[in-house]
């Protein structure tokens, strides 16, 4: 296909890097524009409260305050709404820009002030008084719901899926196992805080949002929906994003209000988001509870998984409305076989901060619930977690592996997988067997050790449909304009290397634009590990095509045939006499300008879109193992190796799936074992600084062996991609807390992460450990 | 998280800067030396202070030295001036270990030994390292110059005898005797984050038998002291792992236990118990 290889596939430094690492980065902070003001949001203090009044004169009263905004100055601005359209019975419970009548948690936006400066923005917030009559609060998902409004229960929706015969499953079983099982509030936790600046052009009649992130041209369909306006009047722009891990670059009350502000101010308004803030207003994530029930046969086979949940939504529904709680039905059942199934979700109102999307949604959470259910029933069956494990897995040859399931309005089918020799790769990188040996004679000595294993399913590259543009000009320089997004993960570099083989160029010469609505109509941002698989491969299209025309004016410059030219850094020669006549993509982007003599009619611009379009998701698998060791006084876990091993189908650059890798790991470990927004009975959130909620730092962190295959290359789409994203997060949870009951030797005393010391102190002290 | 507005002075002179906060103290006017714990509750509006005196231009204040027995540690000092052990002897040893266990890096090349011991934090390791040493802290106002035994000291919670008007111009330890053991242990959550719970133990071993026991507990109460019970249960005792286990035992006992909504009493009892024999360990391996 082509010629230049080495590009795709390559551990590769990224090209994004020297501006980040000299101090030449641009975040959202750093944009300012002449005359703009601060603004700064008064929060609820109250987890649930009627508002009786709200006084606003003494901040409207500080020198350099310039407004104070509550709902009625927004009144023709509606609640929030959801990225993929309507939904009918969740309508009534969207958030409202500002709060109207009703608090509902502890950070809501009240009101908001617009200053001349953010510290003159902070002490008129301070100025607010916001009175109300308390009312009590609901703090579990799993307590006896509430009216959310007269009316309205607080479960605002009942998820359902579900396939074949459950109760005559379970009617036969040889044996049914029960868990009931807790995933703390977590969620991901960006260095770099939210921002905002609202800018309206006047003299072009454009509002401009800066900062935006994640997916930018979603954003400006819902925003210009808001305004009124066309989407070509509303531009939205990322600056260098220090992380968005999902939570980032979705819709805020913020955004709304730096947009309607500077529409009507008519200047710049500017919002930065602090770390308390950060922490109880942007999207926590993962809160759910499973009563979980397997039936299985008297080797373990499963035939039928029974799944009710309490899904912990926090406040409000927020932009992605039911995805958490959906997907959870639908990914559950992972790599096996299963006879049939029933999920049922509880969809419920908490006075908590509203929930969403973290990083692997859906499935860091169900690979606990499922790998615990799988050790039970191993447990229960007298055999080893390994059998019971492979006996179930969908094999190779059932490839395409079609389950009458629905993860993202997308019906499930795995597209290519070998789960068992993956599993065996990983089993040899740790010695499984000797491991077992080993760890008998250690805990003969006293200590406390255990090894754990999960696997794991992930999906990636939800389509239809993505597009790129590459053009080179007269320089031969290449700017690939796509409508990606860049939240960290070295989106630049991917697209620069797949241009770059495409076309036989330096990938380091290659510009990539993204996160700007104004270069390019259409764009599916970053999200789901759906970048690399579906921008990647519009990009691949694009550049194809681009070289396709270079080659054909070329041949016809050089009196040749196409098929007998390759292009080799930058150059198009003979692939029969690489030192003989060439011509650089420059000069062809020359002949090719519209005014050029030397056409010989064909389009102008040396340049193309292209387009990739799927039907089905991806679905990359993996594997991860845990060993630890428990410190039985204090409760500490520490953990002594760890091995992820993943499929990705092709691995466009092996050094940045393995930055993906690790980085989801540290994060999952936080869940395992570190991080949890905590709540007091009134609704008080206990976990508002970085020293309450705790993510690992480098000393925490161990060493992880990474295991990157490429044994099943995608089907669906040319290159064979599947993505990274979120394949190092997706199973620690699960992994650490089947380590952590191997290690305690308690069958079904971990049921719930994270597992901080005090917990674990109490289980062993439970225990009579 | 931004201050709310202050006055910022920063006198050169300890006499200048006494007669400043004398002005400015009974409107919460307040001290700022390393401001690695001031400057986070100023940024969350936990405290307003209208004024800041800077104490770091304050010629003399980053005094250290050890005189008559005792070392001398002005209020400049910064944590990480114990990095290598400031002195020689099991004092330095002790100081140096313990500040490893401060925070990280860059905040121990700011935060300050005096300032730790005026903000008071249960937590803090220095606090706790003071009392076990029975420190005397030189408080100096327009009033005049008092020393304050650290046995005396602490009242609650980051409460304190000294006055707001006070500065703390330094702290002193009684030099520890040679051949003195020691260990410090303690349980946090993460490297450098605030402890749960902390042991300081020092000793000396003479014919196989404990003698002048120095037992700390710091992190799980109010603020840190020594357990004279402990202390006494141990003297005379033979240094082996029973003893140490039943040291842990009694103090675990004996502890009135910090509780939050986070952290339970129980759980810091069991921080203590499981403490206290590595601490010994430690001093006597
Ligand atoms: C992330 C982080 C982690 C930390 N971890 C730890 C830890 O593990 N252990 C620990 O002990 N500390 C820890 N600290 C706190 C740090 O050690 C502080 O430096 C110390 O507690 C206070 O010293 P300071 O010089 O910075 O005081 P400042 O912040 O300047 O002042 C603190 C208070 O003391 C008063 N004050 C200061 N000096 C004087 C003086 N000479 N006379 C009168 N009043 C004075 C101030 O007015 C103020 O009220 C941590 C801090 C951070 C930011």
């Amino acid at each position: 296909m082509t010629s230049t290889k080495g590009a795709i596939g390559q551990p590769l430094t990224r090209i994004e890097d020297p501006p980040l690492v000299t101090g030449r980065g641009r975040f959202v902070a750093d944009i300012n524009f002449p005359h703009q003001l601060h603004m700064r949001i008064v929060r609820s203090a109250h987890a649930h409260a009627r508002i009786l009044s709200i006084s606003t004169q003494a901040a409207l009263a500080l020198p350099g305050v310039y407004a104070v905004w509550t709902a009625a100055d927004i009144a023709e601005i509606g609640p929030i709404d959801f990225r993929e359209g309507k939904i009918e019975k969740l309508e009534p419970y969207r958030q409202p820009v500002l709060a109207i009548d009703m608090l509902r948690y502890v950070g809501e936006p009240v009101a908001a002030i617009f200053a001349s400066d953010a510290y003159i923005a902070e002490d008129a917030a301070d100025l607010v008084e916001v009175h109300v009559e308390s009312l009590p609060v609901i703090i579990a998902a799993d307590a006896p719901t509430g009216e959310f409004a007269p009316g309205l229960s607080t479960e605002a929706a009942i998820v359902a899926q579900g396939f074949g015969d459950v109760a005559e499953a379970f009617a036969n079983a040889h044996a049914i196992v029960e868990l009931d099982l807790s995933v703390g509030r977590h969620s991901g936790v960006p260095l770099e805080t939210r921002g905002a600046i609202g800018r309206y052009d006047t003299a072009r009649d454009v509002l401009e949002l800066h900062g935006a992130a994640k997916v930018p041209h979603k954003n400006r369909e819902s925003l210009a929906r808001v305004f009124g306006r066309g989407t070509t009047g509303l531009h939205l722009f990322e600056a260098h994003v220090g992380g968005g891990f999902g939570i980032r670059g979705e819709i805020y009350p913020e955004d709304i209000l730096v947009l309607a502000a500077a529409l009507r101010f008519e200047r710049a308004v500017k919002w930065i988001e602090d770390r308390r803030e950060h922490l109880i207003a942007a999207n926590h994530s993962r809160q759910q509870r499973h009563k979980i029930r397997a039936a299985v046969d008297e080797k373990g086979t499963l035939l039928a998984i029974e799944n009710e949940f309490w899904h912990d939504q926090g406040a409000y529904p927020r932009t992605h409305a039911l995805r958490v709680a959906e997907t959870t039905c639908g990914i559950l059942p992972g790599p096996y076989h299963l006879g049939a199934y029933k999920a049922t979700g509880h969809y419920r109102l908490t006075n908590k901060t509203p929930a969403a999307t973290y990083r692997a949604p859906g499935r860091y959470e169900t690979n606990f619930v499922r790998e615990r259910l799988l050790d039970a029933i191993a447990v229960r069956l007298g055999i080893s977690r390994i059998d019971v494990r492979r006996q179930n897995l969908i094999r190779k040859e059932e490839m395409p592996y079609a389950r009458p399931l629905c993860v993202l309005e997308d019906d499930v089918s795995y597209d290519s997988g070998d789960y068992a020799g993956l599993l065996d790769k990983s089993l040899a990188a740790i010695g499984w067997d000797e491991l077992q040996d080993e760890l008998t004679a250690r805990r003969a000595k006293g200590e406390l050790v255990g090894v754990g294993l999960a696997l794991f399913v992930e999906k990636s590259g939800l389509g239809p449909s993505d597009g790129a543009h590459v053009r080179v000009d007269t320089t031969g320089a290449i700017e690939v304009i796509t409508g990606g997004a860049s939240v960290g993960q070295g989106f630049e570099t991917v697209m620069a290397q797949v241009c770059a083989e495409a076309l036989g160029t330096d990938y380091k010469r290659i510009r990539v634009i993204h996160g700007r609505t104004d270069r390019i109509e259409y764009g599916i941002g970053a999200h789901a590990s759906r970048a690399t698989v579906m921008t990647a491969n519009a990009v691949h299209a694009a550049a194809l095509l681009v070289r396709e025309k270079a080659l054909t004016l070329a041949g016809e410059l050089m009196q040749c045939e196409p098929a007998l030219l390759d292009i080799v850094e930058g150059n198009v020669v003979r692939r029969d006499n690489g030192a003989g006549p060439s011509i650089s993509l420059g000069q062809i982007a020359h002949h090719l300008r519209p005014a050029s003599p030397t056409r010989r009619g064909h389009a102008p611009g040396l340049a193309s879109d292209g387009w990739f379009e799927t039907a089905h998701q991806t679905y990359p698998y993996g594997n991860q193992i845990a060993q630890v060791s428990l410190d039985r006084e204090t409760g500490a876990v520490k953990i002594e190796r760890y091995v992820i091993a993943y499929d990705i189908g092709r691995a466009i650059n092996p050094l940045l799936v393995r930055g993906q890798i690790l980085g989801g790991f540290v994060q999952g470990l936080g869940g395992a074992l570190y991080e949890e927004f905590l709540y007091d009975a009134n609704g008080e959130p206990l976990s508002v600084t970085f020293a309450d909620y705790l993510i690992p730092t480098l000393a925490e962190v161990p060493d992880v062996h990474v295991i990157i295959a490429e044994d099943a290359p995608s089907t669906r789409n040319p290159l064979g991609i599947k993505g990274a994203g979120e394949s190092g997060i997706a199973a620690v949870g699960a992994a650490i807390a089947s380590a952590i009951e191997d290690a305690l030797g308690v069958p079904g005393v971990i049921t719930s992460i994270p597992v901080t010391p005090q917990r674990l102190k109490r289980i062993l002290k439970d225990n009579r450990l | 998280m931004k201050a709310s507005a202050f006055i910022y002075h920063r006198p050169e002179t300890i006499d200048e800067a006494v007669r400043l906060l004398g002005e400015v103290a009974p409107d919460d006017g307040r001290v700022i030396a390393g401001g690695q714990s001031l400057v986070p509750i100023m940024a969350f509006r936990m405290a307003r202070p209208p004024h800041l005196i800077d104490i770091n231009r304050i010629a003399g204040l980053d005094r250290l030295d050890t005189q008559d027995g005792w070392l001398r540690i002005g209020a400049r000092v910064r944590h990480a001036a114990f990095h290598e052990g400031a002195i020689a002897g099991p004092t330095g040893a002790l100081l140096a270990h313990v500040m490893r266990h401060i925070a990280h890096h860059p905040i121990r090349t700011r935060g300050t030994f005096c300032g730790s011991l005026a903000h008071a934090d249960p937590a803090s390791e220095w606090c706790a390292t003071a009392a076990a040493l029975d420190g005397v802290l030189v408080a100096q106002s327009t009033q005049g110059t008092r020393e304050i035994a650290v046995r005396d000291y602490f009242e609650a919670v980051m409460t304190t005898a000294l006055r707001p008007d006070e500065i703390l111009v330094e702290a002193r330890l009684p030099l520890l005797p040679a051949g003195t053991l020691t260990g410090f242990c303690e349980f946090s959550r993460r490297s450098g984050d605030f402890a749960i719970a902390m042991v300081l133990v020092t000793l000396r071993i003479e014919e196989g038998r404990i003698v002048a026991p120095r037992f700390t507990i710091g992190g799980a109460e109010a603020f840190p002291r020594r357990l004279a019970e402990v202390e006494a249960l141990l003297t005379g005792a033979a240094p082996d792992m029973a003893t140490w286990r039943v040291a842990g035992d009694l103090a675990a006992s004996l502890l009135d236990p910090l509780e939050d909504s986070i952290t339970s009493g129980e759980y810091r009892r069991d921080l203590v118990r499981a403490l206290a024999p590595r601490a010994f360990q430690q001093a006597c391996a």
